[in-house]
């Protein structure tokens, strides 16, 4: 199992959603990929994103304005 | 009808609104969706490659041609354009912010596998031939809207 980070600070939405798509698009099932970003609404979006797409939200936590989220893809 | 397809209309060649549609684009691609988005009249412009020339307009297409934005650069603010200012002000907020620019939205649009598709027929009364689009753009008519559409969860006119 692999695990990918990205860092998408400084992105404004759209950005760190497709980043994240397109690297779940590469990894394998059971991979998780970390993610960190600084745009507000990811919060939510990678939530929305994470039913839509029906891969697993392990965490997602804010620090000092940084958004963590862990994807575990199913 | 699918759930994971979606379509779009451009019907306006403002930047803020053209923003906005490939916004929603993008996003729902990276949702996973299959997106269609459907170039017509104004729209048009967004699609023309600044770049590229075509041969064999008439008189009145090339007047029409000169008078419309030629390209994605190109294009006006729906509010507070101000003779061009407008979009340059914004354009700078952008990069400040670190928004994605619109021709790199639209290359990103590509690689997500986003169809675009230019009208035909506005096409032919505006004067703006295939050759001076941007590569990878499809021509369809309202037949080929009208199939996507009816598919589609969502379908929006911008």
């Amino acid at each position: 199992m692999a695990e990918y980070f990205i860092d998408a600070k400084g992105l404004q939405c759209p950005g760190p959603i497709t980043q994240l798509f397109k690297q779940i698009k590469e990894a394998q099932s059971g991979d998780v990929v970390t993610i960190e970003v600084t745009d507000p609404a990811f919060k939510r979006d990678v939530e929305s994103w994470c039913k839509k797409t029906k891969n697993e939200l392990l965490e997602l936590k804010e620090e000092n304005g940084v958004i963590q989220a862990k994807i575990k893809k199913a | 009808m699918r759930e994971d397809k979606k379509t779009i209309i451009v019907f306006s060649n403002e930047m803020d609104k053209v923003m906005a549609a490939f916004v929603i684009a993008t996003g729902a691609a990276a949702m996973g969706d299959e997106v269609t988005m459907f170039f017509t009249f104004w729209g048009l412009n967004v699609l023309r490659d600044a770049k590229k020339k075509a041969q064999g307009k008439s008189f009145l297409e090339k007047m029409f041609g000169a008078m419309m934005p030629k390209g994605v650069e190109k294009l006006p603010l729906s509010k507070m354009n101000f003779l061009g200012i407008g979009p340059k002000l914004m354009k700078y907020m952008m990069r400040k912010k670190n928004v994605m620019m619109l021709p790199e939205m639209i290359k990103q649009a590509q690689e997500l596998g986003i169809k675009m598709v230019a009208c035909s027929m506005s096409m032919d009364v505006m004067g703006i031939k295939k050759e001076e689009l941007i590569d990878g753009v499809e021509i369809g008519g309202v037949a080929t809207y009208l199939g996507e559409a009816g598919e589609a969860g969502v379908n929006l006119f911008i």
